[in-house]
């Protein structure tokens, strides 16, 4: 009777394993106007503090910024899986009196992570392949305005190919329950209109149960999420302590679904879509740009300088091509360093472990 | 700010600068014993029922300009502020409603009665001021609005032949809306007011102010003021032109501390505690414009329609009318517009003010 029973079955464990003992990293862009309550909300959605040291600048500062483009990291562990989560900001975005073209040096950000990445996939030490391309962007739209802002509309048309965009309305505790959802409507009619893609939540398989299917529409139905961030804990009145923000008139619960869709972003974004996050990331939209790239590259000539600005003539948003292959003793040192970190924490926890031993046994002699 | 007694004016605007009707004084207008016997009571103190009655009959203009960001409820607050549909909101979601290119300026007239005064409220909306990519200049298009109507004023007050009452369409108050970021002021806010302080009284106002908790506003509030007064920006009140010491305790106060008044506004009403409140209702509670726990809306009500709504006038027409007014003569050689030199045509009105003595 065991003849039939391969034992492939076990596949899903063994890749389980395998990511839970390897990690998992994953990169989140946060766009959108100043004071919408990005910074809130990504140490709500994480728990994290990733903005405790941040310094904001004055009004008379900003007259001048220019977009900046920042990154932070935080390990995250849950379950005995970690996460390694970069977080990318960009400080500047929408300021200034006159934001034309302030998206150009996000939209290059992302190309530079793609080319890194196409780099390094060409090159000869591909183990250690890091990967840091912007995974998801999580663009934040005002609840004050009446829908997209023509800044909107133009820095989503300049990545909605380059990035998965969630589009996320901030501080919705200023909005009604009614005029949340006018502002939804208004804003997936525009993006019809402006024909943005925004990432697709994938529809649930055929098989799963009707509860499943029902809330996966309601979430679906939800976009773009109505958020409300917050890290302080209140205790409203003897009941249960919540996440919240307290008013005059009432207390905003940030994990209440009635209240906002705070839950909801969080269990799309990181229960349940994680992976197809990257994945999409990596065999569409990477992939795309791999082709464009290769494909002029293909052109005869193409290593020539002359037909290089030809080159950047005709593709007015991508970055010129490097040669292939490039700095690879740079790389090659890079991803030495890597590997020896990583043998180096083995041999601490190995190490770690061995004491713990040796004090139990003597623990148990002494007894 | 007018007292009881104003102090005589002898230019033409006097008709327009009575006092505005006030709340019954706490002080008998007459000495308590009505005998016109008494020794040395003359009745010159009658003169403010005379007055008072004259407003009536003629009524009175209002211009109050609102700038912001569209969405920002700017419309709402007018309606909330004078208790009618003075101001068309742009926010029906059903209609295509089309962001300006440029910076538009819409004004609209209405006449409202209450305890038999008339007044006569212009509301004048700015749509697309800030909504745009690029908003280099988009002040531009209001300064000139603002000259322009100085401009007529000037001109009907040189003519020969005066109309009796001059049409008043000056701006006398402009509320900016300042977007709750929570941050700080935008570097579009500091620019125009940087260049329209000084040609019209600014009243900064806190939008959508039930975004933030209590905390989080008098933060906020505070970077606003010091951003402010780092910035050289005289909202109004402003300092230099407190008349006297009782004026000054007053207008500090307000200065110091209620403004930028955050504000919320709303055109529906709800029941709370057996009472119809306007308001707005969501989830977690229900918001009460007029309750001073929520919002400071009754304070900017307060200020600017019960008791400083003369004064804002009397600003416009003695300080900035002035200014605009000199500043035109003196460019015309010390002649009255209408009348260069050897008859020659008067320059056109400037978009930009001369910057003033700074």
């Amino acid at each position: 009777m065991d003849k039939e029973y391969v034992g492939f079955a076990a596949l899903p464990n063994q890749l389980h394993r395998k990511s839970v003992k390897k990690g998992f990293d994953f990169t989140l862009m946060v766009a959108g106007e100043s004071g919408l309550g990005k910074s809130t909300l990504i140490n709500s959605l994480f728990l994290t503090n990733l903005y405790e040291d941040r310094q904001l600048p004055e009004a008379s500062a900003r007259l001048t910024q220019t977009l900046t483009i920042e990154r932070r990291g935080v390990e995250i562990e849950e379950g005995g899986i970690k996460v390694k989560l970069t977080l990318v900001d960009t400080p500047g975005f929408g300021d200034s009196v006159d934001c034309s073209d302030c998206w150009l040096p996000v939209v290059r950000f992302i190309e530079e992570q793609f080319e890194q990445y196409l780099r390094d996939e060409s090159g000869l030490n591909r183990k250690n392949i890091q990967d840091s391309r912007v995974h998801c962007c999580l663009y934040f739209i005002s609840p004050f305005g009446r829908g997209l802002r023509p800044l909107d509309v133009a820095f989503l048309r300049a990545v909605h190919e380059k990035v998965n965009i969630i589009p996320v309305i901030g501080k919705a505790d200023a909005l009604m329950p009614k005029e949340t959802q006018a502002l939804k409507q208004r804003i997936r009619d525009q993006l019809k209109e402006e024909e943005i893609n925004i990432y697709q939540f994938p529809d649930c398989d055929s098989d799963e149960d009707e509860d499943f299917k029902r809330q996966d529409a309601e979430m679906k139905e939800s976009i773009p999420f109505a958020v409300v961030g917050s890290c302080e804990v209140v205790r409203d009145g003897g009941t249960r302590p919540v996440r919240g923000r307290r008013y005059s008139w009432g207390t905003v619960e940030v994990e209440n679904p009635h209240h906002c869709d705070f839950l909801n972003l969080r269990r799309m974004l990181v229960q349940t879509h994680l992976q197809d996050l990257k994945e999409v990331t990596h065999d569409l939209l990477y992939e795309g740009y791999r082709a464009r790239c290769l494909q002029s590259l293909a052109r005869p000539g193409a290593r020539d300088r002359a037909s290089r600005s030809k080159l950047s003539r005709q593709s007015a948003t991508e970055i010129p091509l490097p040669m292939l292959p490039l700095a690879e003793t740079e790389k090659l040192i890079r991803e030495k360093d890597e590997e020896l970190r990583r043998m180096q924490e083995m041999l601490e926890k190995m190490q770690a472990q061995m004491q713990q031993s040796q004090t139990q046994g003597e623990q148990s002699e002494a007894l | 700010m007018s007292k009881g007694l104003p102090e005589a004016r002898t230019d033409a605007a006097m008709s327009e600068l009575v006092p505005e009707p006030r709340p019954k004084p706490a002080v008998p207008m007459k000495p308590v014993s009505i005998n016109s016997n008494l020794l040395g009571y003359i009745g010159i103190d009658t003169i403010i029922e005379q007055m008072r009655k004259k407003t009536m009959k003629t009524g009175f203009d209002f211009n109050i300009m609102v700038v912001g960001q569209s969405g920002l409820g700017k419309s709402t607050l007018v309606n909330t502020l004078f208790k009618s549909q003075v101001s068309r909101k742009a926010s029906s979601w059903n209609r295509e409603e089309k962001i300006p290119k440029t910076v538009e300026i819409k004004a609209v007239g209405h006449v409202i009665e209450e305890g038999g005064v008339k007044m006569k409220l212009t509301v004048i909306d700015t749509p697309g001021f800030g909504d745009q990519i690029n908003n280099e200049n988009c002040w531009e298009p209001i300064e000139k609005y603002i000259n322009e109507q100085y401009e007529k004023f000037l001109k009907e007050e040189v003519n020969i032949a005066r109309k009796k009452r001059i049409p008043d369409t000056r701006v006398h108050c402009c509320l900016y809306f300042i977007s709750p970021t929570g941050h700080s002021l935008r570097p579009l806010d500091l620019e125009f007011m940087k260049h329209l302080s000084k040609v019209v009284n600014i009243i900064p106002v806190i939008a959508k102010a039930d975004t933030m908790t209590l905390e989080e506003k008098s933060e906020f509030k505070q970077r606003v003021r010091k951003e402010l007064e780092v910035n050289g920006i005289e909202f109004y009140p402003q300092k230099e032109f407190d008349e006297d010491l009782e004026d000054k305790t007053e207008n500090d106060k307000i200065r110091q501390e209620s403004m930028p008044f955050a504000v919320v506004g709303s055109d529906k009403e709800y029941q709370v505690n057996g009472k119809r409140v306007l308001g707005r209702k969501t989830p977690w509670g229900i918001i009460e414009v007029e309750n001073l726990n929520h919002c400071e809306f009754a304070l900017l009500r307060d200020f600017v329609i019960r008791t400083h709504l003369q004064d804002l006038k009397e600003v416009t027409h003695n300080i900035h009318y002035e200014t605009y007014r000199a500043k035109r003569l003196n460019d015309n050689g010390g002649l009255p517009p209408g009348e260069g030199l050897l008859g020659t045509v008067l320059p056109p009105v400037p978009a930009t003010p001369c910057p003033t003595a700074e």
